[in-house]
């Protein structure tokens, strides 16, 4: 494929089958219905790309596969609800799909016309009624703004067609035909678009530096970060796994933008599916000729090499990223010099992370203009999050930034499940911090977070309920951050490693009030000296936690309680006599034989009873679960 | 735009080339900022932080925040204002010090570094008044005594990597790295092997550097206590060129200074029965390996032919370069010769048994340590050297001795075998073998006398990595190499190997700048090194000893002319081969 | 902690081998192929024992000690065999507030060994890992390619998860 008009046939000649699933008219389509299973990580681990072949063979032995067109498409976003399936031209949205189920929806739905109803998604249907409502009116998806996962959960992202039919590599086409590398950069810097990887910084700037700052530099590199270390976010990987060519797109353009000729995109190794969908995609744009030598006739040249990461989140780090690409242990390298300067090999070099790739040839084609004035102040665009821990629709939202943390979490995250009470939002990861009840109404945007001293991250976000211990949060990311610190610097070295002994001492009820003002200066400390981003960030956690939550380190250290219930030292498991009526459950399943029967011989009583040794209790709550009259508690 | 950037350190204004460092920067001021890990062009990696400085530079108009910044990696700016000395400053150092002490085994009383420790200096330095603020965990490893030479000791390791990159970079080698990430991160070699079962080539470059006392030198002084206190052994000494040219250096003398009467004196009331001088034998190896030489370019023998006195050198070639053994000269290392020829020779005419003799030699080297139990070098039947020592040791044992090393007067070697040339003196420096060479072949080849400036061969001097040049004599024309530093000889030897290079003989010293430079030399902190070429120092008082020396060419020794006419016959005589020749094994990289 | 070194005697084969070498071949001109050999390498024998190690650095004539940082550094490289089975207990943010601590206490009870383990008759191996990226179903352990998620954390349930591998 060498000329626009090429790219056009092929838009031309998908859009009546992608139109189906726009709900737009479509004139000439092959199939009457697309059914899309979602082929994300989270719907694939619960079976759903087995769920999808026996569609298919259910199709054929019905023989209806002529009509309805099975495609297995990125995550949407609704991930708590998967296995899910989206039925088109309605718009049916099936959740928690079973194997069981399909008979019939291909039986009602495809063969009868008439979708299942107690299968669909409940805030779709209304009791008594037969509308069925479209996506765009749940709650989960009404608030939502979908920029950089347009076509995830849309697409069958192993097919560069489909990828073309949503105006895929127009972007790149226009650059190279009608746009100067300054004018790129130009576009990028107008837009306000900035780093999604977690840094903020201004993307254009990056670019222009890069373009600019070693005038005869001869060779020069183009990478991604899709390294997503943060443990519990996996925005990059769905782009990834639902729209790979956006990122090969944006690379090739950012290689025109600053002049290089070579891309690396450095994923992570426990991304299997995503790393498949790259390498069909690298190999698609091969083959169409958007990658590889002389694109689109105009003597441009680019390509792009996949590197898997082995699992060490400090890769994500730049100069580390780059240290692990030439075959080293990944440790990062002072800056400066900064990579835009002396990057891979050292040559000048740009990384970008994939959700900002996602949203570069929108910008290239919709104009700067359009993506400013989505968003706020220094923060434009859109932002995509992970929701998880305790919320109801865990799952991938993509929102303009500026939205409250109450809407996101409460509207699109359907709130908090069990009536338990929001405590927090841990934004960020390891490198991040929480967010408290007190600024629930917080704009989630870049500066509006660091004025709590929080930050966006690269778009983590673990709620948090009144069962979780900030300390021992704040212990759990110090654990994270001391087991993959490089090891070279020694502030993040033996600093992590002396923080969390602190952590631990304080959970363990051996704390003391000196030991929070030690805690604050060595973290204080950490940030400033360290070497890198991964030890400069490594205390937020810590001081977050201790900025908003001192109350619950202080009632570790001078109540010796957890307040939360969950620092094991400090939780006694006691038998409530009057309860327990002796059926003796409990210690049966004590795996430390620490409940024993007692005789108890109060007036109007039962003859026994059991009771816990502390001194033998292992704090496994087992007993508690086991409980059926509720006489265990825990204290 | 001009090469000069102007920065304010502490307030005082400073001018300073263009991609200065803030520590350059501030040398330039006078303000000494304290390093760990920095050693220039080496290692500069900014991962101890103990150079940390506040920094705040020009954003656009205007001055920007104070950051901190590690001075060793930061490149300075126009404007910039540094701050080497504040409050903020001194709490990072400190809080990085006491973090470093709280995973430090602190047992300087029984530190082998002890007053030589940077770390040790460090602490004081900065006034640590409590060093277990942060006591907590700590990594215990178990002390590496597998190799010949010396001794690891993870116990006192900062992981300031400067042994990595002597290793890696200067030696190109890489038998020790770092290991596992986070607090266990930790210096060792693959699976967790002790050296002594890697390729190490005990070149000792790694101890120089080392900033403590994790890594040093296996000390034998006791045993050399031992055989002086022992009234049966004859108890002798000889010590090679180097070492009079850094031993000033372990009683606070000036770099270079050369104190060869006092260690003469020295030896001598430690109770050494002889002290004699390997230049002597450097003398005589130069009449051995001068005359294989031309024997191999008149009888079309291995060439390039390439010097063998340097063991770690020799110890390279074996495990890396395998196939060119037989471009070793068979010559042994002067230390050797010297050995055989006491047990031998010196033996017979003193009507000693050989196995009564204790020879001990005094080396800038831990790779001679490595060398004596090498197989081949037993002349007499017994080893012909029994302990060798570095140049520390031998400064270590006059201080226990008590000996007030400064006020001895000057005295000399003993005859016979304390008796040499200038030629043998310079083979301490790199380039000095290859002089005393030409000095001896221009004037067989040509077959007349040199003298005046013709005796100076001033192309192969200097540190230069490799170095060039061709001479004519007597219708032979010899194109030579010298290399010091073994990735330096790495790459040349790969250049011969690939058939690029028609040197006729190539000089190769494992240690960059030759001996004065060697494993066993005192150690210098790197805030001396940084700044000062203490190879070209010390290399300048053996070149300005040998211009003053009356005899400056090996052959004209009379000693080794004697020993020619009484014993060997004539260089390169079958008796000569079989005791000053030796043979190679060849190693291989890996063992498994 | 420091990685485990299985002391086991190596039982690569010549194929095993020749694979290994045919990969080097294939990608020694790229001077940043050492992680993508070693990748290779762990999936041809599984773990990356002393005598792969060496091949490796002797063919990309580089030193053995490099090899074994790189190693050492990242977690995905194993040097001693994992189980049959392998068992993986994800501790990612996601399923760590929701209780994948306790999921593991419970697998290492049921197995009788520690994260990062193996059980005497090589039939499972114990880990943990950063977020599978299916934090939807958190708690989430896999097996293999099964993935379980949802788990409520008694030892009940690992037990009878435990029991689907009896082969
Ligand atoms: C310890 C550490 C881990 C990081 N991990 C990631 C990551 O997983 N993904 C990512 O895109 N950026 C990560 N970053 C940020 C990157 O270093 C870098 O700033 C970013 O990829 C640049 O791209 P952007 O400007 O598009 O955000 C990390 C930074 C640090 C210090
Ligand atoms: S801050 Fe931590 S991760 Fe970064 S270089 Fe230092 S030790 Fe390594
Ligand atoms: S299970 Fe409950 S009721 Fe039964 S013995 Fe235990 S505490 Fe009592
Ligand atoms: S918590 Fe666990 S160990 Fe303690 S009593 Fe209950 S079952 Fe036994
Ligand atoms: S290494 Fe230095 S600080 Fe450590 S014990 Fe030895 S002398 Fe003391
Ligand atoms: S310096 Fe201090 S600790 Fe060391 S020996 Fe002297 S008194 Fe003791
Ligand atoms: S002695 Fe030489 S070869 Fe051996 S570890 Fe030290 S620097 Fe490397
Ligand atoms: S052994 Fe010495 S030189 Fe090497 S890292 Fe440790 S302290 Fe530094
Ligand atoms: S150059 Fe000198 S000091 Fe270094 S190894 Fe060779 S002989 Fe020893
Ligand atoms: S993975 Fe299927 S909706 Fe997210
Ligand atoms: S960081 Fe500068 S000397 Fe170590
Ligand atoms: S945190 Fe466990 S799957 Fe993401």
């Amino acid at each position: 494929m060498k000329t626009l008009q090429e790219l056009t046939a092929i838009k031309e000649a998908m859009r009546a089958e992608m139109a189906l699933r726009l709900g737009e008219v479509a004139d000439g389509a092959k199939y009457e219905k697309h059914v899309l299973m979602c082929g994300g990580t989270g719907c694939t681990s619960s079976g759903s790309m087995k769920i999808a072949d026996e569609l298919e063979k259910l199709l054929k032995e019905n023989n209806i596969d002529e009509k309805v067109f099975v495609v297995r498409t990125g995550c949407f976003g609704l991930c708590e609800r998967g296995p899910i399936m989206i039925v088109y031209p309605e718009g049916s949205f099936y959740t928690h799909v079973k194997m069981e189920m399909i008979p019939r929806i291909v039986e009602e739905h495809l063969i009868g016309g008439k979708p299942v109803k107690e299968f669909l998604y409940d805030e779709t249907v209304t009791e008594g009624s037969d509308e069925i409502k479209s996506l765009n009116e749940t709650t989960f998806y009404a608030k939502q703004h979908r920029v950089a996962l347009r076509n995830c959960g849309l697409i069958n992202p192993e097919n560069i067609d489909e990828y073309i039919a949503r105006d895929g590599y127009a972007a790149l086409n226009k650059v190279l035909t009608s746009m100067t590398p300054e004018e790129v950069i130009q576009e990028i810097l107008d837009s306000g678009l900035r780093g999604r990887g977690g840094g903020g910084f201004p993307t254009g700037m990056k670019w222009k530096l890069a373009r600019n700052i070693v005038p005869d530099a001869d060779i020069k590199y183009v990478c991604c970060n899709a390294d997503e270390g943060d443990p519990g976010a996996f925005m990059d990987r769905s782009v990834l796994e639902g729209d790979p060519h956006v990122v090969l797109e944006a690379m090739t353009i950012a290689g025109y933008a600053i002049g290089a000729c070579q891309g690396y995109i450095y994923v992570r190794a426990e991304y299997p599916i995503a790393v498949e969908r790259l390498r069909i995609a690298i190999k698609q744009a091969r083959e169409a000729g958007m990658l590889g030598k002389d694109i689109f006739g105009t003597g441009f040249d680019f390509d792009i090499d996949l590197r898997l990461g082995a699992g060490a989140f400090v890769c994500g780090e730049e100069t580390a990223l780059m240290t692990s690409i030439e075959g080293n242990r990944g440790e990062p390298r002072p800056r400066p010099p900064f990579p835009a300067e002396k990057g891979l090999y050292q040559k000048p070099t740009i990384l970008n992370n994939v959700e900002t790739y996602a949203n570069v040839p929108q910008i290239i084609l919709k104009g700067a203009k359009w993506y400013s004035s989505m968003g706020k102040d220094n923060s434009k665009g859109t932002k995509v999050f992970a929701l998880g821990g305790k919320i109801k629709n865990t799952g991938l939202v993509e929102v303009p930034m500026g939205t409250t943390l109450r809407e996101i979490i409460e509207e699109i995250g359907g709130g908090i499940p069990n009536g338990k009470k929001f405590k927090a939002a841990q934004a960020g990861g390891p490198s991040g911090g929480c967010i408290p009840v007190q600024h629930y109404d917080v704009n989630v945007d870049y500066d509006s977070l660091a004025a709590i001293g929080c930050m966006i991250g690269s778009g983590g976000l673990i709620v948090l309920d009144e069962d979780n211990c900030m300390v021992d949060i704040a212990k759990f990311f110090l654990q994270f951050t001391m087991d993959e610190s490089c090891g070279k610097c020694t502030p993040c070295r033996i600093g992590t490693k002396r923080l969390y002994e602190i952590l631990d001492k304080i959970t363990n009820g051996n704390g003391t009030m000196e030991d929070l003002d030690k805690l604050e200066e060595l973290c204080q400390y950490i940030k400033a000296n360290s070497l890198c981003g991964l030890g400069q960030t490594a205390p937020n956690p810590v001081l977050s936690t201790l900025r908003f939550f001192r109350d619950e380190y202080v009632a570790h250290i001078v109540d010796k309680k957890c307040p939360a219930g969950v620092c094991k030292s400090l939780l006694t498991f006691v038998i409530d006599k009057e309860k327990c009526i002796g059926c003796g459950m409990c210690a049966k399943q004590c795996p430390a034989s620490a409940i024993e029967r007692t005789d108890y011989t109060a007036p109007g009583h039962k003859l026994a009873s059991f009771a816990i040794d502390a001194s033998k209790c292992v704090k496994c709550g087992a007993c508690m679960s086991q409980c059926k009259f509720k006489a265990i508690s825990k204290q | 735009m001009s090469d000069m950037i102007n920065v304010k350190i502490n307030g005082f204004a400073v001018s300073v080339p263009k991609g200065s460092t803030v520590l350059e920067a501030a040398r330039a001021a006078g303000v000494i900022i304290p390093t760990l890990c920095y050693l220039k062009d080496i290692n500069e990696i900014g991962a101890c932080r103990m150079c940390v400085v506040e920094a705040q530079e020009m954003r656009g108009p205007a001055l920007g925040p104070k950051r901190i910044v590690a001075a060793c990696v930061y490149p300075v700016s126009e404007g910039m204002e540094v701050f080497t000395n504040s409050p903020k400053v001194l709490d990072s150092r400190r809080k990085t010090m006491q973090l470093l002490l709280s995973n430090h085994d602190m047992k300087c009383l029984s530190c082998v570094r002890s007053k030589n420790c940077e770390l040790q200096q460090l602490a004081h330095d900065l006034g640590i008044t409590d060093a277990d603020v942060y006591a907590g965990s700590r990594t215990e490893y178990p002390i590496d005594d597998s190799a010949a030479h010396m001794y690891r000791d993870n116990n006192k390791c900062i992981l300031c990597r400067r042994c990595v990159a002597a290793c890696a970079v200067t030696q190109g080698i890489g038998v020790i790295g770092a290991n596992e990430r986070g607090f266990i991160t930790n210096i060792g070699s693959q699976y967790n092997k002790g050296l002594g079962e890697t390729s190490c080539v005990s070149c000792g470059q790694c101890i120089t550097v080392c900033p403590t006392g994790a890594i040093s030198e296996k000390d034998f002084t006791d045993k050399v206590f031992e055989a002086i206190a022992d009234p049966t052994k004859h108890v002798i000494v000889q010590t090679a060129p180097s070492v009079r040219a850094g031993l000033g250096e372990m009683f606070g003398l000036p770099i270079g200074t050369n104190v060869e009467g006092k260690m003469v004196a020295a030896l001598r009331r430690l109770g050494f029965d002889h002290v004699f001088d390997t230049n002597f034998s450097a003398d005589l190896t130069i009449m051995e390996e001068a005359t294989e030489l031309i024997e191999r370019v008149s009888n079309g023998g291995v060439l390039p032919m390439i010097t063998s006195c340097s063991p770690g050198w020799v110890k390279f070639c074996e495990h890396y370069f395998p196939d060119m053994i037989p471009n070793l000269s068979t010559c042994k290392s002067p230390q050797q010769m010297l050995g055989a020829v006491i047990k031998t020779y010196y033996a017979q005419k003193m009507g000693w048994d050989p196995k009564d003799i204790v020879s001990v030699a005094i080396m800038p080297c831990t790779a001679k340590k490595f060398e004596i139990g090498r197989p081949d070098q037993s002349a007499a039947g017994v080893p012909d050297v029994d302990i060798a020592l570095t140049t520390r040791e031998l400064g270590r044992m006059i201080d226990r001795a008590g000996i007030e090393f400064n006020a001895l007067p000057d005295e000399k070697f003993d005859d016979p075998l304390g008796i040499f040339t200038g030629g043998g003196l310079i083979f301490g420096a790199t380039g000095g073998v290859m002089e005393a060479a030409l000095r001896y072949a221009v004037e067989k080849l040509s077959g007349e006398k040199l003298t005046g400036d013709a005796i100076d061969f001033k192309e192969v001097r200097g540190t230069e990595a490799i170095k060039e040049a061709t001479y004519t004599a007597g219708g032979v024309t010899v194109k030579v190499a010298v290399v010091s530093g073994l990735a330096n000889a790495r790459k040349l030897l790969e250049k011969v190997r690939a058939g690029e290079a028609d040197y006729t003989f190539i000089e190769v010293m494992a240690c960059p700048g030759g001996c004065v430079n060697g494993g066993g030399q005192p150690i210098q902190p790197a805030s001396v090194r940084n700044f000062t070429d203490i190879r070209a120092l010390r290399a300048k008082a053996l070149y300005d000893a040998d211009a003053k020396m009356e005899l400056r060419k090996s052959q004209d020794n009379p000693m080794i002319q004697t020993l020619y006419k009484e014993f060997f016959g004539e260089p390169g005589s079958h008796k000569a081969h079989e005791i000053l020749h030796t043979s190679y094994v060849a190693r291989g990289v890996h063992k498994i | 902690m420091a990685k485990k070194i299985a002391t086991i005697p190596f039982t690569g084969t010549a194929e095993q081998e020749q694979e290994l070498r045919a990969t080097i071949d294939a990608l020694r001109d790229d001077p940043g192929c050492l992680m993508p050999v070693m990748q290779k390498a762990q999936e041809i024998y599984g773990y990356l024992p002393i005598e792969v190690q060496t091949i490796i650095a002797d063919e990309l004539n580089i030193p053995l000690e490099k090899v074994f940082g790189v190693a050492t550094f990242y977690a995905q490289f194993t040097m001693s065999p994992k189980g049959k089975y392998r068992i993986s207990v994800c501790l990612g943010t996601a399923c760590y507030v929701k209780g994948s601590g306790i999921v593991m206490e419970k697998l290492e009870e049921a197995l009788g060994i520690e994260s990062g383990e193996i059980t005497q008759d090589g039939k499972f191996s114990l880990d943990d890992c950063r977020c599978v990226g299916a934090c939807g179903l958190a708690p989430v352990v896999t097996v293999n390619d099964d993935v379980y998620g949802r788990l409520t954390g008694s030892l009940k349930e690992v037990q009878d998860i435990l029991a689907k591998y009896a082969d």
